[in-house]
């Protein structure tokens, strides 16, 4: 194995990572928690999945995953910001939702409640080395998810809005911003950016499979803490958790270290961030808070 | 739509209710156009209620509001700033972890394409800077302002959006007088541009300083409108409070209480760390003697909220020591300084003074539950004869201990308060009574104030902080003046009156300079 | 205490409206299915309280969603949100099947019980004990660090089965050689078969306890005045941090609790994943249950015959629909109940 290919490994690995994380720095930035991103990733994957089946044609399958994904991310939208419901729980329900709603409508569809049919990959996804990984649409796609991120966030007027949203609600309202209107769209652009990480899953393994996001949502939440809600940092913080799990891969069964410690380190390194233990970690003033 | 002719602002008849709380009730307001006007009444007289109305913050109950002649009523912020109406509110509206210029700009930005236009905000806010005399730098994090900075960016803020009628809630509240000063000019020169400013404000001294025309509200009611020229602060404050201030007048009830050796309260050097200010008490030090009523007047923000949290224990003294009948209660918890005889009324009774959900029986224990804890459990007997006895004793209505605080009137509320916290066996050694009678009743107020003097009578030493000059003025003993984290004075109370005390209040005379 | 303080149409709304409303997605799922709704849930009834199997099993489950229900409405009555139970679980059981294991097969069992049953509260606890220490000490998001913890516990305990204590060819540790507890099955034939065991009663004694603890005791009181008003607790001389630490040791420690269900009443050993998904369905029988301990049986009831009943019905819809439903109910149950504390207020308002 060339150091190559390890970089190689890293990159796809951190493809799903890449866009979750964007999703969660926009969601959190503008006022609400993104426990759901774990259920964003599912959506993607499954509309994905399911779309190309049905079409045989890739490109369908890119845009029904982040349509799926802002759908799902409509109904935690509806329940916290229009209804007020608590944020936490809501994001609990919808990641419960997209895991029985996975399994229940494959077998509705493909009458198998572990995975689709095949099908097709999106791009030119053969091969292992770094030319191939790129060849793929949805890898540099990832990686422009977060610096597309930043630049909404830090250059536009929505993005503008959107910090101002986060911090201060009662400011943005003073000023006839109307602080709905921001987070049900940061909410939905949320939840279309994380399910192009879902729909990544699914042409990678040609499938969806049930448990397919395996808590990969929850690593990209860790790696939007960890990076302190900005999305260069929170960048890193993917390619970092990446680097760690392909190396958990690579040393899986070695008598060196066990893997599961190396699975840790992500979850490790936010806990510690989170106590403060290496610099000051303030998330958005008003995050978890609903308006009013 | 807009008449020449009509007034900047006429309200009429408005009303506004939240929830069994009637906040406004038939206030009408006339404003014309190029001229400073005062809104003027007591804390909780309705005055920001309605100039949020007029903001659009709020949908009034009942009445009409009209804006250059055109039926404005019901309309929303963003209708209001489009008119020309913005309002400066008295707890900053800023969004901290953002720029000056991203502040000012923020829901009508520049922009060049669809990317922000940053250099062209702030050299906008820089050329509104110049015009206005309102000097801040536009590139600078809000949260590294000082006050008097940031409340300058809230009136950019304003400005930026073309108003042209200018509401000001409490604006010296937080400002140094030679702030104060810089506001003026600021507003004068709005005016010579034919801007309209309504200036909210319970001070005596500002509005006969600035204004032209003076509207008084009172428990919710407009009450009076004069010009300010011919105007004394006598007949304003004689509006204000609805009787002739005379009658406000202290009662003596000639009680003396026997001298103890040590006071029962004594602070040394106190220093307090708060959230705008690293001194917010700065080294402060006196002592409050049985039998006496230590009233603390001053602007609110200079200290008086840190001092009073720091001696209920709520937070920590950075230096120097309070002592509690010679005893040092320093390093005691909440619950220890309680034990040891000291009693706390805050001065926000909805978030620190109740818990809301629980029954007045259960609220009326707080701070003295592991009085009533049995071996195994809380011993109900006892906290529901205390309810009954407490309920009857202070008149708490409804009488039924069981219903939740929620559901009662603010007098009735702030009765529980004052129950627990002086009706006890016998009354506390130290009573801290900050802003006690705020947003009650007129019953209630003469009710707590009685309460108090008996407590005093009893040899209880009181701590009392009001932003109610009458109110400090007609219970205290002494009275001193907070004044940027310190004492700047301290007169007998029977000797003193607003006049003498106004300026130390706004740090016009200073210690040493007297 | 406080009976007119607490809403009794505020209380019970929410919860019954948010089962409406699933009961109104089920049937719209399993027509989509092409099933008849009546014939499926007449299924799932007949396969959870229609027969002593089916019954059995769902008191079984019960068992354990009482506890992790607990885990969760008892720090959520102190303000904070503990999404660990799923680790203290595992963690619980893990620390009995170790206790099981150390004890000498010559102990009495129900010594033995008692013994792993501690264990199980001080495996749970302890790793409640780090989000309650890091949210007093360092303000940390306890709903974050318990998350975490879900998956460092999990791996770490992955890690001792799989490179210290495994059966060859398994995921678990051998069998305890004490500690056993009696199932139903022993006293009661007719259970034969199902897991339903005496742990049931450690389960709704605990329930009982919180309930004495959080309305009878002066620690209770001052843990729903933390939870309600926290300023106002502050000022009444409590400490916010240690109740938040002794709220989280508590749900940390009924969860660790929850976990003799399986290793003393059913399996005799720890296995990986032996609890999976419990701590979160947790989060739904606390809310359905109002955090109230009566309610939480009642809710956890509930949940465990939607688990069970899944099974049930397999053969004509997925089992899966029961996860749908969970969390229709979860999410209804968030959306009715500010829904329904505002329009009542509003109506209160007026009255007033």
């Amino acid at each position: 194995m060339s150091a190559i290919d390890i970089l190689a490994q890293v990159l796809r690995i951190a493809v799903p990572y890449l866009f979750a994380a964007a999703g969660g720095v926009l969601s959190e930035r503008a006022g609400i928690v993104a426990l759901t991103l774990e259920g964003y990733l599912i959506a993607g994957g499954f509309g994905a999945a399911v779309a190309t089946y049905y079409t045989n044609q890739p490109w369908v399958g890119l845009l029904a995953a982040p349509l799926l994904g802002a759908a799902i991310a409509g109904i935690h939208a509806l329940a916290t910001i229009r209804y007020k419901a608590d944020q936490v729980v809501s994001g609990v329900a919808i990641n419960l939702l997209m895991a029985g709603a996975g399994a229940f409508f494959l077998r509705l569809m493909f009458d198998s409640s572990a995975n689709s049919p095949r099908i097709p990959a999106l791009g030119d996804g053969l091969g292992s080395g770094l030319a191939a990984t790129f060849g793929q649409p949805l890898v540099w796609m990832a990686f422009l998810a977060l610096p597309a991120t930043w630049w909404l966030l830090e250059r536009t007027a929505f993005g503008l809005r959107t910090r101002a949203v986060g911090e201060h609600p009662q400011a943005a309202t003073s000023l006839g911003v109307s602080v709905s209107k921001i987070r049900v769209t940061a909410v939905l652009l949320s939840g279309a950016v994380t399910a192009l990480g879902g729909a990544y899953l699914a042409f990678d393994q040609h499938k969806f499979t049930d448990g397919m996001s395996a808590g990969r949502g929850f690593i990209a939440l860790a790696a939007v803490i960890f990076g302190r809600w900005e999305a260069p940092r929170a960048l890193v913080a993917c390619l970092l958790f990446a680097a760690a799990e392909t190396l958990q891969i690579r040393l899986q069964g070695s008598p060196l270290l066990p893997s599961q410690f190396v699975e840790m380190i992500p979850y490790v390194l936010t806990i510690v961030a989170l106590a403060g233990f290496v610099g000051k970690s303030a998330p958005p003033a008003a995050l978890g808070k609903a308006e009013g | 739509m807009s008449d020449a002719t009509a007034p900047a602002i006429a309200l009429s008849g408005i009303a506004k209710a939240f929830g069994p709380v009637q906040a406004i009730r038939n206030a009408s307001l006339t404003v014309a156009r190029g001229e400073i006007h005062a809104l003027m009444g007591e804390n909780g007289a309705g005055k920001s209620t309605l100039m949020r109305v007029l903001a659009g913050m709020f949908r009034p109950d009942g009445g009409t509001a009209h804006v250059e002649g055109a039926d404005v009523t019901g309309w929303d912020t963003a209708d209001a700033i489009a008119a020309g109406v913005g309002m400066v509110h008295q707890h900053f509206m800023l969004v901290p972890t953002l720029t000056v210029a991203e502040n000012v700009m923020l829901g009508r930005e520049m922009t060049r394409g669809v990317a922000l236009d940053r250099a062209g905000a702030e050299a906008a806010v820089r050329a509104l800077c110049e015009k206005t005399g309102l000097v801040v730098d536009p590139a600078r994090k809000v949260a590294d302002l000082s006050v008097g900075e940031a409340q300058r960016v809230e009136i950019l803020k304003v400005l930026f959006r073309g108003a042209r009628i200018l509401i000001l809630d409490e604006p010296t509240a937080v400002l140094s007088p030679p702030e104060v000063q810089e506001l003026w000019r600021v507003l004068r020169t709005l005016r010579a541009n034919g801007g309209t400013v309504v200036l909210i404000t319970h001070k005596l001294d500002e509005v006969i300083d600035i204004s032209d025309t003076i509207t008084v509200m009172r428990a919710g009611e407009t009450v009076g409108r004069m010009a300010t020229a011919g105007t004394t602060p006598a007949d304003i404050a004689r509006a204000m409070v609805g009787r002739d201030v005379a009658l406000a007048q202290r009662v003596d009830t000639g009680v003396t209480v026997a001298p103890r050796a040590t006071p029962r309260l004594e602070v040394r050097d106190l220093c307090v760390a708060g959230a705008e200010r690293a001194q917010a008490v700065d080294h402060l030090t006196f002592s409050v003697q049985a039998g006496e009523i230590f009233g603390i007047a001053g602007v609110e923000g200079n200290g008086q909220t840190e001092l009073i949290e720091a001696l209920a224990g709520l937070r920590r003294a950075d230096a120097g020591s309070i002592l509690l009948d010679g005893q040092p209660i320093t390093a005691c918890t909440v619950s220890e300084r309680i034990d040891r005889g000291l009693a706390h009324v805050p001065e926000d009774r909805h978030l620190r003074g109740l818990v809301l959900d629980y029954a007045i029986a259960d609220n009326l224990i707080l701070g003295r539950q592991h009085q009533y804890a049995g071996t195994w459990n809380l011993d109900f007997a006892r906290v529901g004869a205390n309810a009954a006895k407490q309920v009857a004793a202070y008149d708490i209505r409804p009488a039924d201990a069981q219903l939740p605080a929620r559901a009662l009137s603010g007098g009735n509320q702030q009765k529980i308060v004052i129950a627990r916290e002086l009706g006890g066996a016998q009354f506390p050694a130290v009573i801290l009574a900050a802003q006690p009678t705020r947003g009650v009743d007129v019953g209630a107020i003469e009710f707590i104030h009685a309460r108090l003097r008996a407590a005093r009578d009893a040899g209880s030493a009181v701590v009392l902080v009001s932003a109610d000059l009458t109110e400090v003025i007609a219970l205290s003993t002494r009275v001193a003046v907070m004044y940027g984290g310190k004492i700047v004075t301290i007169v007998p109370g029977d000797a003193a009156t607003p006049l003498e005390l106004g300026p130390w209040m706004t740090g016009a005379m200073r210690a040493g300079a007297a | 205490m406080s009976g007119r303080a607490m809403r009794w149409d505020e209380t019970l709304l929410p919860p019954l409206m948010a089962l409406a409303i699933a009961a109104v997605v089920g049937d719209l799922l399993i027509l989509a299915f092409g099933a008849s709704p009546g014939h499926v849930f007449g299924l799932l009834f007949e396969g959870t309280w229609g027969n002593a199997y089916g019954f059995g099993q769902t008191l079984y489950k019960t068992t354990t969603l009482v506890c992790t229900g607990l885990a969760v409405a008892i720090p959520l009555r102190a303000g904070l949100f503990n999404i660990g139970a799923e680790s203290q679980i595992a963690a619980g059981g893990f620390a009995a099947a170790l206790a099981g294991l150390a004890l000498p097969a010559g102990v009495p069992w129900p010594i033995a019980a008692v013994l792993c049953l501690l264990a199980a509260a001080i495996g749970g606890g302890l790793v409640a004990a780090v989000p309650g220490a890091l949210r007093a000490k360092f303000g940390a998001s306890e709903v974050i660090v318990t998350i975490m913890l879900n998956f460092i516990v999990l791996a770490f305990l992955n890690w001792v089965v799989a490179a210290k204590l495994h059966v060859p060819e398994s995921l678990h540790t051998p069998e305890i050689a004490t500690g056993g507890v009696p199932r139903f099955a022993d006293f009661i034939s007719i259970f034969h078969g199902s897991a339903a065991n005496v742990t049931l009663f450690v389960a709704l004694a605990l329930a009982a306890k919180m309930w004495w603890y959080l309305f009878r005791t002066k620690q209770g009181y001052e843990l729903r005045a933390v939870g309600l008003q926290p300023e106002a607790a502050e000022n009444g001389g409590v400490s916010l941090g240690r109740t938040w630490f002794q709220a989280m040791l508590i749900g940390g420690a009924i969860a660790g609790a929850g976990g003799i269900n399986y290793v003393l009443g059913y399996k005799h050993y720890y296995e990986e994943g032996f609890a999976t998904g419990s701590g979160y369905i947790g989060i739904a029988v606390a809310l359905v249950g109002r955090n109230h301990p009566v309610g939480i049986v009642f809710a956890a009831l509930l949940f465990a015959t939607l688990s069970q009943g899944g099974l049930a019905v397999n053969a004509v819809v997925p089992k899966q629909l029961m996860d749908v439903l969970q969390a229709v109910v979860i999410l209804a149950v968030a959306v009715c109940v500010p829904e329904v504390r505002r329009v009542l207020r509003a109506a209160g308002g007026r009255a007033a």
